[in-house]
């Protein structure tokens, strides 16, 4: 047991490290350090343009998408080498977040389902940041039902084979400047509902599409609705056969879950410096019994998580392929950072109320507060996380779907009883 | 970067496991709940012989010289199958006094017996009710001589020999070794929440006590001491975790209700993903303890109060939700669920209750950050 490099990790994390120090916009890095949630904290320059410029650097130097091989402009790296670059880019990943879902998600389905020539031509620039992809899947009545989805593509009239698309899709991230679009369709309502489902993408310029701004419960705007009206695709633009849809879907879903050793934020190292510097009765907060214990297990529930992506990282390092340990990242650290940030505000006392510039670092724990329950919600419910762990990792039962062999228009669509 | 146990050391496992499914089952264990004995005396005898006991202890006294990390192995798996011996109190703690804190001649006296099972080690701290602190002990040595009462004494109704915390005539807590053979030593064994493993009084009347360690130096050896033991319990700690939810697990797939399996209702699944998420959190904070005392890194203390207080919420919070699960039948005497409980509940106050070790972990964690501060 150590947390030793190999000597062929060691001499690679040492190249990494060396590039970054001399390529990385370190003009930048404290208002990275200073990111709060939903933004990446860059104000004092265009943060898409900030993000696509060090994506270019990367991709010129063959840093980009380190899991994507080379001939579609990728690293061709192994997963370790990929959790040490990742170690090492630090705040700056927060840069090219705007890519997180392309690379990810929208280019390893490309990969997977497009034609040679669609991917010589979509990947590269994806990879080098030259384009933006958004994945257009949720919609306001199909979140975790998403099969349920309503959006419809109808073969145009006019004999060209192009699809004609009407609905409207929710919960976008980037929709605003994404040039492509992975979007799912229902192309058959007159079969069960996982079986009527075709998989495009989709230029976002195309006429009739139109991206709205949600405003959010916390005020932020960092999602969209996108709306489609009469919007021609053709049909070399469909990733998969006709009704394939959702086992397209799968890929993607699959690569979001596939994200290794993260370690996503829950909060506490902020609420410790916290309750080091906050006073109970003139003492140090971190001296009460009561904090302590809650602080506790705050840090078991942090430290677990670290611990468990580093369990990962050891599986792969060993060329393994990790358990299912890694599952459980966003439900533990979604449900302790909202806890842990109504705790940071209770400790404020009445003055927990206020967000502004007297709020302990800048608000941060208003913020976590006010941004956590979406947390909770967004890719994978903490209830689709719970089924999964219970069906994949620990092999109960599929609930029973009363919609399995129903034709998707027979489905009921309300709860209330019709009178 | 290897977060992991060796091959050898899962090799190691599987012996244990092996010879634990043949001699620890649950009517192993249930003899002790309901018999006279204290703890299963063949058992101990069995895991001596297999080498088990004298992991952590060098060849030159008596032991397998291997180290702590096998001994947390051998932990794990003494966990998942409550086996009813004293290996906690006589290996995790008298033998790792001797160990730091023994003379030459102490050591060569008593680890060989402790690693062969010859004879049994106790820890004789706590004074009745409230927190273990300093102010608390009021046991006392003078001229040699002990005098005072302790309970609760895991396994003192058993041992032969018990590391006692008293105060020498300075009134400095320090730390002595007892005979528990000999004149003015009285005990009794005291009815508890988890009888597979025995509780005692022992009550010192001018009994020979032996300094053991620096005289004065007590309390900062017995805390030394319960770190380690700490990241020991916790791996048992986390085998009973795991083995509580693989008891609700198989018990929901093969239970009907409503025409179907319990394990398809969410309400069922959910708390089933939730007792996985807290025993994989438990286990990473155990890996995390148990490199930190093999390699005696700097960040021990941290990360032995960061395994206990991990794996204390993980066991109570599997071994409650297994009865929860089984329902009405998780609450009969049949079924092994109140074994789990009763155990997990049991460990959480051993070496210092649940509070106490959250309490140390900030405390621990504050002084720390001062000092990467300063």
């Amino acid at each position: 047991m150590d947390f030793k490099d190999t000597p062929q990790e060691a001499a690679f994390r040492a190249e990494v490290r060396a590039w970054i120090d001399a390529n990385a916009p370190k003009h930048l890095l404290e208002e990275l350090n200073r990111a709060s949630f939903g933004s990446n904290g860059v104000v004092s320059e265009d943060p898409i343009a900030a993000g696509k410029a060090w994506q270019k650097k990367k991709a010129e130097a063959g840093w980009a998408c380190l899991h994507w091989p080379k001939e579609y402009g990728g690293g061709a790296r192994t997963p370790i080498e990929r959790v040490i670059w990742g170690q090492e880019e630090g705040p700056y990943a927060a840069l090219t977040g705007v890519f997180t879902i392309g690379h990810g998600m929208c280019g390893p389905t490309v990969m997977a389902w497009a034609s040679e020539e669609h991917k010589r031509k979509l990947l590269p620039p994806l990879a080098s940041g030259e384009t933006i992809w958004c994945q257009l899947f949720s919609e306001p009545a199909s979140g975790s039902d998403l099969a349920g989805l309503r959006t419809r593509a109808v073969k145009a009239d006019d004999g060209s084979g192009d699809w004609i698309i009407n609905g409207q899709k929710i919960w976008t991230s980037g929709a605003q400047y994404s040039d492509w679009g992975l979007l799912i369709t229902r192309t058959n309502p007159d079969v069960p509902k996982h079986k009527g489902l075709t998989m495009f993408f989709l230029d976002m310029k195309s006429p009739g599409v139109e991206v709205r701004p949600i405003k959010q419960a916390n005020g932020q705007s960092s999602f969209n609705e996108v709306y489609f009206t009469d919007v021609r695709i053709p049909d070399s633009q469909r990733l998969g056969e006709v009704g394939q849809g959702w086992e397209v879907s799968l890929t993607t879903l699959m690569n979001e879950r596939l994200s290794i050793g993260s370690g996503m934020s829950t909060g506490f190292p902020e609420l410790f410096r916290f309750c080091m510097e906050a006073e109970i009765e003139g003492e140090p907060a971190v001296r009460d019994s009561g904090v302590r214990s809650k602080l506790a297990q705050f840090a078991v529930k942090q430290s677990g998580l670290k611990y468990t992506g580093m369990r990962a990282i050891s599986a792969l390092s060993k060329g393994e392929v990790p358990g299912p340990e890694n599952s459980i990242g966003k439900l533990v650290a979604g449900a302790t950072m909202q806890e842990l940030s109504m705790f940071a505000l209770d400790l404020q006392g009445e003055a927990g109320v206020l967000w502004n510039e007297e709020s302990p670092q800048q608000g941060r724990f208003q913020a976590m507060l006010m941004r956590s329950p979406a947390t909770r919600i967004e890719g994978g419910s903490d209830e689709i996380l719970r089924n999964i762990i219970g069906e994949r990792v620990l092999g109960l039962p599929g609930d029973i779907r009363v919609d399995k062999d129903v034709p998707f228009k027979d489905i009921p669509t309300s709860g209330r009883k019709k009178h | 970067m290897n977060l992991d146990f060796s091959d050898e050391q899962k090799q190691l496992r599987e012996q244990v496991r092996r010879f634990l499914s043949e001699n620890c089952t649950s009517e192993t264990v249930r003899a002790i709940l309901e018999g006279p004995e204290s703890y299963d005396k063949k058992l101990y005898q069995g895991l001596a012989e297999l080498g088990v006991l004298g992991a952590a202890i060098p060849e030159e006294y008596g032991g397998v010289g291997l180290g702590h990390l096998e001994l947390c192995v051998v932990a794990e798996e003494l966990g998942r199958v409550l086996a009813p011996v004293p290996v906690s109190s006589s290996i995790y703690l008298t033998a790792e006094f001797l160990m730091l804190a023994g003379t030459e001649k102490q050591k060569e006296t008593w680890l060989p017996k402790l690693a062969a099972g010859e004879a049994i080690g106790a820890f004789a701290y706590a004074e009745g009710q409230g927190r273990m602190s300093p102010a608390k002990i009021k046991a006392t040595v003078s001229g040699g001589k002990l005098k005072g009462t302790k309970s609760p004494v895991a396994d003192g109704d058993v041992a032969d020999i018990a590391v006692v915390a008293a105060k020498n005539e300075k009134g400095q807590v320090s730390l002595y070794l007892v005979d528990l053979s000999a004149k003015g030593v009285s005990r009794e064994t005291l009815e508890s929440i988890d009888p597979t493993r025995s509780q005692a009084r022992l009550t010192f009347d001018g009994a020979p006590a032996e300094l053991l360690g620096t005289e004065g130096d007590g309390w900062h050896i017995a805390s030394q001491v319960l770190d380690r033991a700490a990241v020991l319990m916790a791996f048992e700690q986390v085998g009973g975790a795991d083995r509580s939810l693989e008891i609700a697990r198989d018990y929901a797939l093969e239970r009907m209700a409503f025409g179907r399996p319990i394990g398809s209702f969410q309400a069922i699944k959910h708390i089933l993903a939730d007792m996985y998420v807290s025993a994989t959190l438990a286990r990473s904070n155990c890996y995390y303890g148990a490199w930190a005392l093999n390699s005696g890194a700097a960040e021990f203390p941290v990360a032995a109060a960061t395994a206990r207080v991990s794996a204390t919420t993980a066991f109570q919070h599997c071994a409650k939700n297994n009865i929860q699960v089984h329902g009405g039948m998780g609450f009969t005497w049949a079924f092994d669920c109140h074994l789990y409980y009763r155990r997990s509940n049991a460990l959480a106050v051993a070496l210092g209750s649940l509070s106490t070790w959250e309490s140390q972990l900030i405390e621990r964690m504050s002084a720390g950050n001062a000092e990467t501060a300063a």
